[in-house]
């Protein structure tokens, strides 16, 4: 009894210090986002750190569906698509606030996403990618062919930015903070759930849906729920990424975008929310250093997929994981040493 | 570790700014947008070409009053979001003092509010109407409107007593772009548009839209599209052996076009910049002279025909550098130099700008011209 006991006390007490570390590496990472722009006064890099935030909601998002319930999704450009233009057709047709075309935009994804994901997540493996995949080009064909609603492929133009009273969100400096600020409440509520009951029922469907459900997971539901959950993200992001460009079109929405989304979680690291950061800040930021590749660097994300998966199944993130271990192991055994 | 990522990516991005910034003093930057590869690819890829051949040849000269020109190109790859980070990387990295481009009506509407509040001049080598109509203070274009193209096909129809017709559209931003012209323009002619049919860009077989079109008792077709549909439309016409005429777009004017269509090309109509009837051109004609100065020295650079697409970027890179001539190398300056641009005689046509007009051109910037011996007629 008094054994048992202890084991609890002691595993309560890791726990612990789990959540501790885990708050502690969020308040670092908080913080680091909060001071960057100081460096990058009038820099472009501010603009693509914007462009950093959007995608890493989006990761993030995906990453909720792939990473953690195992749930492929070769479609998730459409709910990017779907938030960017129903706030976008709203805003601009109908001049509604941006805000509340956001709440819409959201919402609108997400009941879609419901509906839909009860027959589409029925399917696995292969025939759920191209469940997906098809309703991605479907998505994107509805954008690019209503062309009285979307304006086409031309594209959607003079959708105003967010605006909170006299403060309007019209340059990178001020943009930054108002995507990071939502960013980083997406990645808390994921770190979050994805420690939470919810959280750990997730992976148990993705290691075994059969399991699951015998240990009493509605695994049924609670795919739906998190697909529904990813597609709001995704629906926010896209309505955040309109109203900070003022101008779409169908071609951002397509499905190289949801592949580039997929390779991102890969990329970063499936189940972990600071590897879906560094997913889409590496592929954010590399099409720079690509440039003079023109079409072929489609190349180098292939190869880096293959690399990725065949060496370090776990991410970029699992590596810098495992160099912090090795790192932190030889400091530890050198102060052992000494002592 | 997090904190160390982050090092890492702020060092990242600080090489970069270097990098950026280590040519610092006499050139003249101007920046590029061209989508090189990607859908568009057509079109940013001679547009690319001819403004780096153009800047090399001005800085043979001597540049412009005795100082270099600096191009800076980068690829737009026709995504939206990408021309926009490229757009910020040439106003706030390489502080250039002018852009060329971008090569898409799409790419051009995404980047206007970076370059209106950045106050740096545009000179966009798109065709869509609404990157000049309303007038935008910094955003000029060199590309010949639809409507103008569409005005010529329907002027030319309603003297051939021709009344009702068939239009074929391609479903990307030329293609309804040009739908949209056709339709608003046709009862101003007269001419009543019988069926309206729309192709993807990527199909390869048009013969149930033409099937279609042939059973709706139309007198001519007018295909709207860039390379390569139209040419599966010209040879699917000459498949189901049907004797209407077609029209075409000048989104197809390119030798390549007569190419991938074969035999089918002869006899289609469509109207054209001046470029590819360069040497048919009347010796008075105020283009001629520059015309072929381009055709052949694009020829001689490239060992291809340049078309009216590069052309785009020929007037874009003239009209900068007169600009620069006239009133100095400020953003401003070359903004208000080029709003007085006046008889500028390009590639497309002989531009006149003003305050209430930043396209510049009138229609006779197209000529129509008959595919005929898989070579190009000036249809009068």
């Amino acid at each position: 009894m008094l054994q048992l006991f202890l084991k609890n006390g002691l595993v309560a007490k890791t726990t612990m210090t789990k959540e501790k570390r885990e708050i502690i590496i969020f308040l670092i990472f908080t913080l680091a986002v909060l001071i960057t722009p100081f460096f990058l006064r009038g820099s472009y890099f501010l603009n693509v750190l914007v462009f950093i935030g959007i995608n890493t909601m989006l990761a993030v998002a995906l990453n909720l569906l792939l990473g953690y319930a195992g749930q492929i999704s070769l479609g998730h450009a459409a709910f990017f698509g779907l938030g960017a233009y129903v706030s976008g057709v709203l805003t601009t047709r109908f001049g509604l606030d941006p805000w509340l075309a956001l709440v819409i935009a959201a919402a609108v994804s997400g009941v879609l996403a419901f509906i839909i994901g009860f027959p589409i997540l029925k399917l696995k493996g292969h025939y759920l990618a191209m469940a997906t995949l098809g309703f991605g080009i479907i998505m994107f064909i509805i954008f690019n062919e209503t062309v009285a609603v979307t304006g086409g492929p031309s594209g959607l133009s003079g959708i105003p930015n967010i605006q909170i009273s006299s403060l309007i969100f019209d340059n990178d400096w001020s943009n930054y903070y108002l995507i990071w600020t939502i960013t980083l409440l997406v990645m808390l509520l994921s770190i979050n759930l994805s420690q939470s009951r919810i959280g750990r029922a997730l992976r148990a469907i993705a290691d075994s849906e059969v399991a699951a459900r015998v240990m009493g997971v509605n695994a049924r539901l609670l795919k739906v729920q998190i697909f529904t959950v990813s597609a709001v993200i995704s629906a926010m992001a896209g309505s955040l990424y309109a109203h900070t460009m003022t101008f779409i079109s169908p071609a951002s929405f397509g499905f190289n975008f949801s592949i580039e989304l997929v390779t991102m979680v890969i990329i970063g690291g499936l189940g972990s929310i600071y590897g879906s950061f560094l997913g889409a800040a590496i592929l954010t930021i590399l099409p720079e250093f690509l440039r003079i590749l023109q079409d072929f660097d489609i190349i180098v994300y292939g190869l880096m997929l293959i690399i990725m998966t065949m060496y370090l199944p776990g991410g970029l993130i699992s590596g810098l994981e495992q160099i912090a271990g090795f790192i932190g192991s030889k400091i530890k055994s050198r102060g052992g040493s000494h002592a | 570790m997090l904190k160390k990522m982050l090092g890492l990516v702020v060092s990242m991005m600080v090489v970069g700014l270097m990098a950026g910034s280590s040519f610092a003093a006499p050139p003249i930057k101007i920046g590029a947008l061209f989508s090189v590869s990607g859908p568009a690819s057509f079109l940013g890829e001679p547009e690319r070409n001819t403004a780096e051949m153009m800047v090399d040849e001005i800085n043979k000269a001597g540049g412009i009053k005795g100082r270099k020109l600096e191009l800076i190109v980068y690829d737009t790859q026709a995504d939206a979001t990408k021309a926009v980070q490229a757009a910020n990387k040439l106003i706030k990295d390489d502080k250039v003092v002018a852009i060329i481009g971008p090569s898409t009506t799409g790419d051009t509407m995404a980047i206007i509010p970076v370059v209106e509040k950045a106050e740096i001049p545009l000179v966009s080598c798109a065709a869509g109407i609404k990157i000049t109509d309303p007038v935008k203070k910094w955003v000029f274009k060199t590309a010949q409107n639809d409507a103008l193209a569409v005005a010529r096909i329907f002027d030319y129809l309603k003297k051939q007593k021709i009344a009702k017709i068939a239009i074929l559209t391609v479903s990307d931003g030329f293609g309804s772009s040009g739908r949209e012209q056709l339709v608003a323009q046709a009862g101003k002619f007269g001419i009543q548009i019988i069926s309206d049919e729309t192709y993807g860009p990527k199909d390869t077989d048009m013969t149930a839209q033409l099937t279609k079109i042939r059973s709706g008792g139309a007198q001519a077709v007018v295909c709207w599209g860039t390379n390569p549909g139209p040419a599966v439309v010209a040879r699917n016409v000459q498949q189901l052996g049907i004797k209407l005429p077609l029209y075409m777009s000048h989104g197809v004017s390119s030798l390549k076009f007569i190419d991938l269509a074969g035999p089918a090309a002869e006899g289609i109509i469509l109207p054209s910049g001046r470029v590819v009837v360069a040497n048919h051109l009347p010796k008075n004609d105020p283009q001629k002279k520059a015309l072929l100065n381009y055709v052949d020295n694009y020829k001689k650079h490239y060992k291809v025909e340049g078309d009216h697409f590069g052309g785009h970027a020929y007037d874009a890179i003239m009209l900068i550098k007169g600009a620069i001539e006239r009133g100095g190398d400020s953003p401003a300056a070359i903004r208000d130099q080029l709003e007085k641009t006046s008889k500028f005689a390009g590639i497309g046509g002989t531009f006149s700008y003003s305050s209430q007009d930043h396209a510049g051109l009138t229609s006779d910037a197209f000529v129509l011209v008959q595919i005929k011996n898989k070579g190009w007629t000036l249809l009068k």
